[in-house]
């Protein structure tokens, strides 16, 4: 493991005993503190991927934006959609504190070179999808996230605590939407289990792949960047969810589902792994939608952040002329 | 389906809070495709604000004409010839530059509108505007940055600029313009005289222009008919999008 420094083994280990030391007592790692290549490289992995997540994650809801059934709802959707680019922003600058640019990480996720979360390659076909990613897929989130929180790098977690709390809104008004629908007209219960049906599978697959086959798990559980496995973070999801859906009187389309009395767990029928595979490699239905929108308000975007850098460097040569 | 006997007041905050809402929904539609995040941030910012003055407008004129419409119901069950905003915020997005220069017309407009109506005689309006002025300060102050930016920016920049400024010049005077609903309000001291806002306007206009290079057109035909409910082609579009659900199911609750 390199750390810069060549020739010096006594130094890398001294450095690296600091860091290891840290992770023991639970302290956080902070962008001043000495750490590992693959440590920092990971970091900048899962932070990215992340806030690419929070980007991209703003399209499938933003479609409904200007469609919303009311104004309280169309008020609500779009102050969370846009809690979602103020999670984008944290997450990038939390990335950022490792040394690497906003610019950089966006192109990266324009030349499909990084991962967002794969959920958001599903598309949103009618107005109770906007429920059930809010849902399920922010509830999702949640479970995977409030663990970060106590991760062991610092900006990371912090910037997570506040995200986390604006996340739990955002589920609240997911459930709010499927409640409303669920107890409407029998067209609008027709919606709701319509969407459930669609987003359930892809939400289960939202923890990653299973134990057995994850490769990241391992490291990242050892330095605290994980604090639990993929499958028991999906078993926490379905446990909270299965109550919730036969609260809203809808039903999981899993005819295997069933509650195991003596393990106290939900077990679930199997997993397609090669849906969640092909969606990833990019074969989902909104893959090449997604990408494309974000791409598109990039580039037309251009010109204005020229402007505004033009701008400020005439100012800037203005103020500095006597 | 619009009574003429009733109180002119009920028209005259219908065309408050139709402005409102038509801008507003207009803004929303740029959340996700801005040109950097922070402008999602901030567009998201100006539109939750404009939805929330058509909130309180729409809500109390359902109020005043007491025939049980609510917002949701000036919102999307009325058909564009209902609509009484300005020519100006049915406008359609177009480029930044396009988004930027409409926004600076009406929010400058706006805040002097608001600071008239602040000392309304009528309390609700005088406090809802009272409110929403200070929003819409803001507002003001972020599109007349841009605009002084973009038209002082780069060659690019102040060309589409300048482009969207005559483009849409032609509705900046219908705002002005006072017919008998105004002569009405003022009359009763509720509402004030637009046409009195036009100096001000213009001034502030020039002064900004001039930071940014821009020039103000000559054209002096001026569009109108909005305030009356005679639109633009561009607004049953945006109701079409805006209104399809709740229309398609109008026995539903959302």
């Amino acid at each position: 493991m390199s750390d810069g420094i060549e020739g010096d083994a006594s130094v890398s280990d001294e450095r690296e005993r600091a860091f290891n030391e840290r992770l023991d007592r639970s302290l956080k790692i902070e962008p001043t503190n000495w750490m590992p290549d693959a440590y920092r490289k990971t970091l900048v992995r899962q932070i990215s991927q992340h806030a690419h997540s929070e980007i991209v994650g703003m399209l499938p809801e933003g479609n409904w934006i200007t469609r919303a059934p009311s104004l309280q709802r169309k008020l609500i959707l779009l102050a969370k959609v846009q809690d979602e680019a103020g999670h984008g922003l944290y997450l990038y600058s939390a990335a950022e504190t490792l040394g690497t640019p906003r610019d950089e990480m966006v192109a990266a996720l324009h030349a499909g070179k990084a991962k967002y979360s794969s959920i958001f390659n599903y598309p949103t076909l009618q107005w109770a999808d906007v429920g059930a990613i809010g849902w399920l897929v922010d509830g999702a989130a949640i479970i995977n996230q409030i663990p970060i929180t106590r991760c062991s790098y610092g900006p990371y977690a912090r910037a997570m605590v506040r995200i986390c709390k604006e996340e739990s809104f955002h589920q609240r008004q997911g459930f709010d939407i499927m409640w409303t629908l669920a107890h409407g007209t029998p067209e609008q219960h027709a919606m709701a289990q319509d969407a459930l049906d669609r987003w359930w599978w892809p939400a289960v697959m939202m923890f990653g792949p299973p134990d057995t086959d994850s490769t990241h798990n391992e490291q990242s559980l050892r330095w605290k960047i994980k604090l639990f496995t993929n499958d028991e973070l999906r078993q926490k999801f379905i446990d909270q969810t299965v109550p919730q859906a036969e609260q809203l009187g809808l039903v999981i389309p899993d005819p295997h589902l069933r509650w195991n009395a003596e393990k106290e767990h939900y077990e679930i029928g199997s997993i397609d792994w090669d849906e969640f595979y092909r969606v990833i490699r990019g074969d989902g239905p909104c893959n090449k939608d997604r990408l494309q929108t974000r791409i598109e308000a990039w580039e037309e975007g251009a010109w204005v952040r020229e402007a505004a850098a033009e701008y400020a460097r005439k100012r800037g040569a203005q103020s500095a002329s006597p | 389906m619009i009574a003429t006997a009733r109180d002119p007041r009920v028209e005259y905050v219908m065309r408050l809070g139709d402005n409102a809402l038509v801008l507003a929904q207009r803004l929303c539609a740029w959340i996700a495709h801005a040109p950097v995040m922070e402008e999602d941030v901030a567009l998201a910012n100006v539109s939750l604000d404009l939805f929330g003055q058509a909130r309180l407008w729409l809500g109390y004129a359902g109020e005043l004409e007491g025939a049980g419409r609510d917002e949701d119901h000036f919102a999307f069950h009325r058909a564009a010839s209902g609509f009484r905003n300005v020519l100006l915020v049915e406008r359609p997005n177009g480029d930044f530059a396009a988004t930027t220069v409409r926004g600076y017309f009406f929010d400058l407009w706006s805040y002097l509108a608001l600071g008239e109506l602040a000392r309304s005689r009528d309390e609700r309006i005088a406090a809802i505007a009272g409110k929403t002025r200070k929003e819409t300060a803001y507002h003001l102050r972020r599109s007349e940055d841009w605009l002084i930016r973009l038209g002082d920016g780069t060659p690019e920049s102040h060309a589409r600029t300048q482009h969207a400024v005559n483009d849409l010049w032609r509705y900046t005077g219908e705002p002005f313009l006072r017919d008998e609903i105004d002569a009405a309000m003022l009359d009763a001291g509720v509402g004030f005289d637009p046409a009195t806002l036009l100096d001000p306007w213009n001034e502030r206009v020039r002064s900004a222009f001039s930071a940014a290079t821009l020039a103000i057109p000559s054209d002096p035909w001026m569009q109108r008919g909005g305030k009356s409910g005679l639109h633009t082609e561009q607004l049953s579009y945006l109701l079409a999008e805006m209104q399809a659900l709740p229309r398609s199911m109008p026995e539903a609750a959302w």
